[in-house]
């Protein structure tokens, strides 16, 4: 099952709709709220880094019966540096930005922190893509 | 909790000196634990169900963050009122809200005095102290 949204560059007024939107569905359909809560943390997180960065976007996931894979793509100035990007702390967002409370350095730690696995891949100019594991909690172990 | 204590979200109102301005229907949830931060991020890093947080930042992603991480409440200091979107926001989410004319400092001050723990000295913070801002 896929849930897939678009979401606007610069948008404040509907950024975090979608992540929103996400998380109710998956406890709709029965997820537990643990991993509801990691996949949307990581879906907020994403989804807030094409509105602060980007033109524009799509946010989502793919339900499989093991994980939920979160992905992102947008259409936007791109990570020059992964590496320096995924450190506490370092943030390119504009001052606009952080005094709205964003922009703080921990958008793609946080969502590195609530994964299982996350891929970063971007190219300048061009725009960046995310893909996030979240796996759902064993029979045994939940 | 201190004394055993459970702490309730009509005890942080009272402490607080607080209004509540949503979700009175929930004044008797038990809340474990707080966090005050103005960044959104933080937020989501060190907060999960049960806890609440102390903010100055009066933007409607507070609640649509608090939302994410399952948040018990929402407390906005030093007197900051929040918009009527986010009190749409907020009664639309099911995330309670209320205000305090105290700062942020005072209102975790109080609320720590009173027996309500931050993230460190939480048992059930997600890595425990090594995880802790």
């Amino acid at each position: 099952m896929r849930l897939e949204f678009p979401v606007a560059g610069r948008d404040f007024q509907a950024a975090g709709g979608a992540a929103q939107k996400i998380k109710r569905t998956l406890r709709q359909i029965g997820i537990d709220a643990e991993t509801a809560r990691r996949v949307g943390i990581v879906a907020y997180e994403a989804e807030m880094n094409i509105v602060i960065h980007a033109f524009s976007g799509k946010v989502g996931v793919d339900i499989l019966p093991e994980r939920i894979n979160v992905f992102a793509y947008d259409q936007g100035p791109g990570i020059a540096d992964i590496d320096l990007a995924m450190q506490v702390g370092y943030s390119t967002a504009p001052e606009d930005i952080k005094e709205m409370g964003f922009g703080a350095g921990l958008g793609l730690p946080n969502m590195k922190r609530y994964s299982d696995n996350l891929v970063i891949e971007s190219e300048v100019g061009c725009g960046t893509s995310i893909r996030a594991v979240i796996n759902l909690p064993t029979k045994e172990g939940s | 909790m201190e004394g055993g204590n459970q702490v309730q979200l009509k005890d942080i109102a009272r402490i607080l000196e607080a209004e509540v301005l949503t979700c009175e229907d929930k004044l008797n949830c038990t809340v474990e634990a707080a966090c005050g931060c103005d960044l959104i991020s933080d937020m989501l890093a060190f907060t999960k169900e049960k806890m609440i947080v102390l903010t100055g930042l009066v933007s409607p992603q507070i609640i649509r963050a608090a939302e994410m991480v399952d948040l018990s409440g929402v407390v906005f200091v030093r007197g900051k009122r929040p918009t009527p979107d986010i009190i749409e926001l907020s009664e639309e989410l099911g995330i309670p809200i209320m205000c305090t004319h105290y700062p942020l400092y005072e209102s975790a001050g109080l609320l720590f005095a009173a027996g309500l723990p931050g993230w460190r000295h939480w048992p059930r913070a997600v890595g425990g102290s090594e995880d802790a801002p």
